[in-house]
């Protein structure tokens, strides 16, 4: 059994009266992959912001790489190194990258802050990460707004990668994208993964995504986790009535949506 | 005028006005218009042709003639010398309130839109309270407890303006934190400061510009009618806002030359800086 | 198609949109021809830039001012064009939009019963009362049950989901005869989504109401639509009925699009991804055909002119290849 990488144990966060995540627990093994599925509302957004340090958990634990996070850190030493334990990737291409720096500057600027290289090795180092995600020269030079939604996404994925992190969140990170790119990023990620034994915990709305990218799953609604287990077994046989209804309802080849009938009481 | 109509108004103009320009002829007129006024404010010495101070009591409210372009003021004075002369304090002044009210300003607003919470609140209440007291009037105070001269209300607008300038830039600084590449930035383990420093503020430097530039023509205003009111700037000091105040009575005995020449000075700059202002924020927005 | 004209609710004839950007024309919509009958839904797919948005907003004469269009759109045999008066007012109430965000499309300062109702009650004179009784009746037909109480509440109150649901009973009210849905479910979540389907699917059969379903989901427009249209920079690519438009597509491009979405059914080791991005009708290259940079089956005749939309087995395909490659595209898929 591999060690985990992050675990996070009875995880709760409340929001006033809301209660947004409630006792949840799940562990990531070193090079594994784990998804949590969920719709609007399910709080898995919530325990991504909570791991990543955006929010502070009202209760629970959360340890990546041994190192408890569930407390803001105390230094920036402490915020640095967290930073290369977990890193995310957003949902939205549009705004996370800065409109005012090139994509050169984007990754040197985090290169900067966690090794000490000469500008020499940062350099290469660049190079190294844009064509790991498929990015070209010119590409590499250009500001943001010169680039396609996909093309950013890539960046984000490099500037993530660039603080060499144990974890990589990926927070919908696909969801924007079209189709064809959607699909090219897909496969960008898996082979990622093969390349570098980052883990991933990817948060998701997306089931096709999830088997595509994931080995496990948790499936959260409205908190709670309601279902977890190997992601095809979860996918093919799903013992939660929720986990049932979401499955039924992804459109595939062939798929028909319910009759009204078979909604009365949803 | 009151400056918070003025930018509200500026603020509506610029929601209507999407259209996209390069280099449109408002930006060349007003920009030509404020070098000129910076140069005669740096060379206006050099370029007058006799001395702004020397009075020849038995010219006063003499018309132009080729020697004497716009003729002599109320004490006998060469009316173009005086002008010239009379750019740098009236340019100097609205150059510093703009300068102290913009540094200030924006930290206020970047610390309370950065920080949130407590802090946010008390500097956000504090700005308004601020609100209450206009301009001139905390100005009039100054000039009142700290004696008159350009100092206490330079100091003393820069402080009235402030919460102008933190009002639009809070908002702008808290659209531009919530943007995703700042969250990115904060887990990577960045400092605040340096995301302020090297990120925040960057973006928000076309709006602090076109800000800047539209609070130095009310500034030049605000400063002129302190003058004219006799608490500013005082004679036989060369100033644009003297100048109206020293000759108004050659208006009411048909000699308006003097002080009309001083008055459109200030109307022709205070201009050139709005419409420089909001052209400057619609490129930024457009930019966007 | 002439044999279908005859039975046509709304025509497209050889539609050709160009809009200004940064003085000079650009096109957006090259040559764009379908027929949508009495009761029927038609699903238009594609990726950013496909133009498929820009039909719709050209079917219902929302496109942007300057905007240059030649063709013909036809509805109920007149020209949409040249509508004015109480025709355009006749014909808007006849065709209904609904959109992918529908709080962007409600005022939130007023009651859903203001929104609702607005239309019948200021442009067919209906009186309150009986405006507020139709609209509470459309609710339901939409698994609204408690009309009453949701006329008197505010959007905020209400989730996505339910809002969406308001805004189909709204475009409802005027009877219309032609639905046009630009991304409905985009914006929903996935069970809300299959709802939302689930009754468009039911009120279409129920009111014999024609559809035209805007999707970038080739998957949801094949679940609710007897026919998809393909649209690809700008162009139509494929039109073909939904029910064989997984299994038999006539068209690489529809083939690549249904390869490249991951499969929830089976896990696959890796997509066969399209290189390259979408591109829209400026972008692509002139006298070949728009996608060949894209195409695996590619070969030279591809880029010696722009392919015509020809005719095979009841679907349309703009593909030089089409015939010869009937039947291998899905192999591709999964070989």
């Amino acid at each position: 059994m591999a060690e985990s990488v992050l675990e996070v144990n009875a995880l709760r966060k409340e929001f006033g009266p809301l209660t947004a995540v409630d006792d949840v627990s799940f562990s990531l093994p070193e090079g594994g992959s784990l998804a949590i599925v969920g719709e609007s509302g399910s709080g898995k957004t919530t325990v991504a912001k909570m791991i990543v340090g955006l929010e502070r958990p009202t209760a629970g634990t959360i340890r990546a790489c041994g190192q408890d996070r569930s407390t803001p850190a105390r230094s920036l030493r402490d915020r640095r190194r967290r930073g290369r334990e977990v890193q995310i990737v957003f949902q939205d291409p549009y705004t996370s990258l800065d409109p005012r720096q090139t994509v050169e500057a984007t990754i040197d600027e985090v290169l900067r802050l966690h090794h000490g290289w000469p500008a020499e090795r940062r350099h290469q180092r660049v190079r190294e990460l844009t064509e790991l995600v498929g990015l070209d020269a010119r590409q590499v030079r250009a500001l943001p707004r010169s680039l396609s939604g996909g093309q950013r996404q890539r960046v984000a994925i490099a500037r993530a990668l660039a603080a060499e992190p144990r974890v990589l969140i990926l927070d919908e990170s696909v969801a924007a994208l079209d189709v064809s790119i959607q699909a090219q990023v897909l496969n960008l990620l898996a082979d990622i993964h093969d390349q570098t034994q980052v883990s991933y915990l990817c948060i998701s709305h997306d089931l096709a995504v999830v088997r595509q990218l994931t080995q496990e799953t948790v499936v959260m609604w409205r908190g709670k986790i309601v279902e977890r287990g190997p992601t095809a077994q979860v996918l093919d046989d799903p013992r939660d009535d929720y986990t049932r209804r979401l499955r039924a309802s992804v459109p595939h080849p062939g798929w028909k949506p319910p009759h009204r009938a078979q909604l009365a009481g949803a | 005028m009151s400056v918070a109509a003025g930018l509200a108004a500026g603020a509506v103009r610029r929601y209507r006005a999407g259209r996209r320009f390069r280099t449109s002829p408002a930006i060349v007129v007003s920009g030509s218009v404020i070098v000129a006024a910076t140069v005669v404010a740096v060379a206006g010495p050099l370029l007058a042709p006799y001395n702004p101070d020397l009075p020849q009591l038995s010219q006063y409210f003499f018309g132009p003639s080729p020697e004497h372009l716009l003729g002599f003021d109320a004490s006998g004075r060469d009316v173009m010398s005086r002008l010239l002369y009379g750019a740098r304090t009236s340019m100097l002044g609205p150059l510093a309130v703009t300068l102290m009210c913009m540094t200030l300003g924006s930290l206020l607003a970047v610390t309370a839109a950065w920080r949130g919470g407590a802090l946010d609140a008390v500097i956000s209440s504090g700005l308004d309270i601020l609100f209450a007291f206009p301009g001139i009037l905390l100005a009039v105070l100054a000039a009142a407890v700290f004696g008159a001269g350009l100092v206490a209300p330079v100091l003393a607008l820069s402080v009235a303006y402030t919460p102008y300038v933190a009002r639009v830039l809070r908002g702008a600084a808290l659209r531009e934190r919530a943007q995703l590449y700042v969250a990115a930035l904060e887990v990577q383990g960045a400092s605040g400061v340096a995301i302020c420093l090297r990120h925040l503020i960057p973006n928000l430097l076309h709006l602090i510009v076109a800000q800047a530039t539209t609070l130095f023509g009310y500034a030049m205003v605000d400063l002129a009618a302190i003058s004219f009111l006799g608490l500013g700037v005082q004679p036989p000091n060369a100033d644009w806002g003297v100048m109206v105040s020293e000759n108004q009575q050659g208006i009411i005995q048909g000699f308006p030359l003097p002080a009309l020449a001083a008055g459109i000075c200030i109307v022709v700059v205070v201009v050139a800086f709005n419409i420089l202002g909001e052209r400057l924020y619609e490129r930024g927005e457009a930019r966007q | 198609m002439n044999a279908e004209i005859g039975g046509a609710l709304l025509e497209l004839d050889g539609v050709t949109v160009r809009l200004p950007v940064e003085g000079s024309m650009r096109a957006v919509l090259q040559e764009v021809s379908f027929v949508i009958r009495p009761g029927e839904a038609i699903g238009l797919v594609g990726e950013s830039g496909s133009g498929k948005s820009m039909t719709a907003r050209a079917i219902d004469r929302l496109l942007p001012p300057g905007a240059a269009v030649n063709g013909r759109i036809r509805f109920g045999g007149r020209d949409v064009m040249t509508l004015a008066g109480a025709d355009l007012k006749r014909f808007r109430s006849e065709v209904a939009m609904i959109f992918q965000d529908p709080r962007a499309h409600i005022n939130p300062v007023r009651r859903i019963g203001d929104y609702m109702t607005e239309a019948l009650r200021t442009n067919a004179g209906v009186p309150v009362s009986e405006a507020s009784s139709r609209a509470v009746a459309l609710l339901k037909s939409v698994g609204i049950d408690d009309g009453e109480r949701r006329l008197r509440q505010y959007p905020h109150e209400l989730s996505g989901g339910l809002l969406q649901r308001v805004m189909i009973a709204t475009a409802l009210l005027t009877k219309p005869r032609l639905l046009l849905a630009d991304e409905p479910t985009t914006a929903l979540d996935v069970t809300t989504q299959a709802e939302v389907l689930a009754i468009l699917d039911d009120l279409r059969t129920d009111l014999h109401l024609a559809m035209l379903f805007i999707t970038h989901n080739l998957e949801v427009a094949a679940a609710i639509c007897d026919r998809t249209v393909v649209m690809y920079a700008g162009q139509i690519v494929e039109v073909r009925s939904s029910s064989r438009l997984h299994t038999d597509p006539l068209h690489p491009y529809t083939a690549a699009l249904a390869a490249a979405r991951p499969n929830i059914e089976a896990t696959t080791p890796r997509l066969l991804a399209i290189p390259g991005r979408p591109l829209s009708a400026f972008e692509a290259p002139a006298g070949e055909c728009a996608f060949a940079p894209r195409c695996p089956h590619a070969l030279d005749v591809c880029r010696q002119a722009r392919p015509a939309l020809i005719a095979l087995d009841g679907g349309l395909s703009r593909c030089v290849r089409a015939e010869e490659l009937r039947g291998r595209l899905e192999v591709a898929l999964h070989g």
